[in-house]
């Protein structure tokens, strides 16, 4: 068989894989921008919490109506929410600060989850709601996924200059608008969205992979705020792609490989980053060079 | 003073009723547990009211992840007689057994079977679901009737009864399902399930199985596997795929889909449902599975 038909045929011979392709994509295409976001706010652990937090919603979902794909949703969005604002409230009301109250609250949100899994003396194995499954995307799952890839991007074009601004310089924002808040709710929220989306294909945990490996790729390799949600779009779609096709010929199983062909690129990026890699740091550089 | 005075008290009282309860138990009933609901309900149907029966994954549960609570090592200690699968099945119970301080015997339901290898992604392991062939069932049960008497031999002839009267029912029901079979034509045997659970069941009875995932519930499928099945279905025309009540519908819904098979209904492997289900007792979901497989095989 000619390379370029061991790369196409697959898609081509089963709708399983296609339907694991445009869900990959869109989840691609939604969420490492936000990953690149929670990067330059650094809030990378934000995912990763609120990742966890999901659990005991969509487990909460999944005693009350079984495998079924809206109560999950809606049971892991607002838990999700609850961890995210609820950490931001913490943190503004007490001493601790937001990385602690993060790592709190998803710590219980996280045992929750396992304890409401458990307890229903699950027929289920936990694995499978943590790690989703990508190979199994119906019709409804898709349409939510591609809902939610396209609400994100709708509110990115909407967010986008005051979020860049309240990421680069919060204090300017609050002093020529009040819109500070509502963005920083709303990005949470998007957030939130994403990695529920996420969370139906991949698992709770990969989901913040998607998220934050391309991002983190993107930022290693270009400085200008556009390219690098360009790129991170581009490296999550492509991770998307060559990990169902690594599954599909070495027989390993879909969603950890296309999560770990991402932290191919992340860690390639991390050697020949342009932007701050290992390599380029170590060439002297002329003065003020990024 | 008062609280420590009613705490001695209460310890008191519950250390009398502890002892007395032990002695109830000596001269009553013996404490078994089995490791999951098919097992225990054999123990039950042996032992009948010579025996309390416990076990550790519950209706639905799945045997092969199973998560240890606290309760289950107290009942474990508190046992007199362990009833194990056997054949690599509960990969978790020997830590268990240890852990709990147990000095129960343990009885290997499947002693004396000829075990089935199972081959998966180039390692080839043993088939632990060797109740799925009524004749193995048989052979469970005599193990546990052996087991029972070993321990309590006041109560033989009552076990003996017992394990004569639920083999004379487990013959009766090897007949009814090759009644049943003989009604599905040869070249329809063939089942796409989510694991490979039916091993000795396709033996026994001349069906093939084909499971996306291997022998245990704990894989997660590949694409190239689940490539794999929907062309084996479309070559040879499997008519039907049935879900398994311990493992994940989605991607059996999915290759249903892809391959043009239907969905033939929930097929019980590892463990029964609850009482109010479709199979609360070993006889029934054999009489379960077979209804469910006559049915969509023979339209």
């Amino acid at each position: 068989m000619q390379l370029q038909e061991m790369l196409v045929a697959p898609f081509t011979e089963f709708a399983f894989m296609r339907r694991a392709l445009a869900g990959s994509i869109a989840l691609a295409i939604a969420s490492p921008p936000l990953g690149v976001f929670l990067i330059m706010r650094r809030m990378a652990l934000t995912g990763d919490a609120v990742g966890h937090a999901i659990l005991p919603g969509a487990a909460l979902g999944y005693l009350l109506a079984g495998l079924s794909l809206g109560p999950m949703t809606i049971g892991g969005l607002v838990a999700g929410l609850a961890v995210a604002i609820g950490s931001g409230v913490v943190s503004r009301t007490t001493i601790l600060r937001e990385d602690t109250s993060l790592a709190a609250f998803y710590l219980i949100s996280l045992s929750l989850g396992v304890t409401i899994v458990s307890v229903h003396g699950s027929n289920i194995d936990l694995l499978h709601v943590l790690f989703g499954s990508v190979l199994a995307l119906d019709d409804t799952t898709l349409f939510l996924l591609a809902t939610i890839a396209s609400l994100t991007l709708l509110a990115l074009a909407l967010l986008y200059r005051p979020l860049v601004l309240e990421t680069v310089d919060a204090g300017f924002l609050a002093s020529v608008s009040r819109s500070g808040g509502v963005v920083q709710v709303a990005f949470l929220a998007l957030v939130v969205l994403n990695l529920v989306g996420g969370f139906h294909a991949l698992g709770t945990l990969l989901a913040v992979g998607m998220m934050m490996l391309p991002a983190a790729a993107a930022r290693l390799m270009t400085l200008e705020m556009t390219a690098m949600l360009v790129i991170a779009v581009a490296l999550g779609a492509a991770a998307g792609y060559a990990g169902l096709i690594i599954s599909f010929y070495a027989g390993l199983p879909s969603g950890p490989v296309i999560i770990m062909t991402a932290g191919l690129f992340y860690l390639i990026a991390l050697v020949f980053g342009p932007a701050g890699g290992f390599l380029r740091r170590l060439r002297p550089r002329r003065h003020l060079e990024g | 003073m008062v609280k420590l005075v009613g705490l001695a008290i209460f310890l008191a009282c519950a250390l009398t009723a502890n002892a007395s309860q032990a002695a109830a138990d000596n001269a009553g009933k013996i404490p078994v547990v089995a490791t999951f609901s098919i097992l225990a309900d054999f123990v039950s149907n042996v032992g009948g009211d010579g025996v309390t029966v416990a076990e550790l994954v519950g209706p639905n549960g799945d045997a092969h992840v199973y998560q240890p609570k606290p309760a289950d090592a107290k009942a474990l200690r508190e046992a007199r007689i362990i009833l194990v699968n056997g054949l690599g099945l509960e990969g978790w119970i020997d830590r268990l057994i240890k852990a709990s301080g147990s000095k129960a015997p343990v009885i290997i339901a499947s002693k004396g079977i000829t075990p089935q290898q199972m081959e998966e992604n180039g390692h080839v392991g043993l088939d632990p679901h060797a109740w799925q062939s009524i004749t193995n069932a048989i052979t469970y049960v005599t193990n546990i009737r052996d087991g029972l008497i070993a321990a309590d031999l006041g109560r033989q002839d009552y076990y003996r009864a017992n394990a004569a009267a639920y083999i004379d029912k487990l013959h009766a029901l090897e007949k009814q399902v090759s009644d049943k079979i003989t009604q599905i034509p040869p070249e329809r045997r063939r089942i796409i399930t989510t694991h490979d659970a039916f091993g000795y069941f396709g033996r026994a009875y001349g069906f093939s199985f084909i499971a996306p995932v291997g022998v245990s519930t704990e894989a997660e499928a590949s694409a190239r596997d689940v490539a794999r099945i929907i062309n084996q279905i479309k070559t040879t025309k499997v008519p039907a795929v049935f879900l398994e009540n311990v493992t994940d519908p989605r991607l059996l819904k999915r290759i249903a889909d892809e391959s043009g098979a239907k969905i033939g209904g929930t097929l019980y492997s590892d463990a029964l449902s609850p009482p109010d289900g479709e199979a609360p007792t070993y006889i029934e979901m054999m009489r379960h599975n077979i209804d469910v497989l006559t049915v969509a095989l023979t339209q």
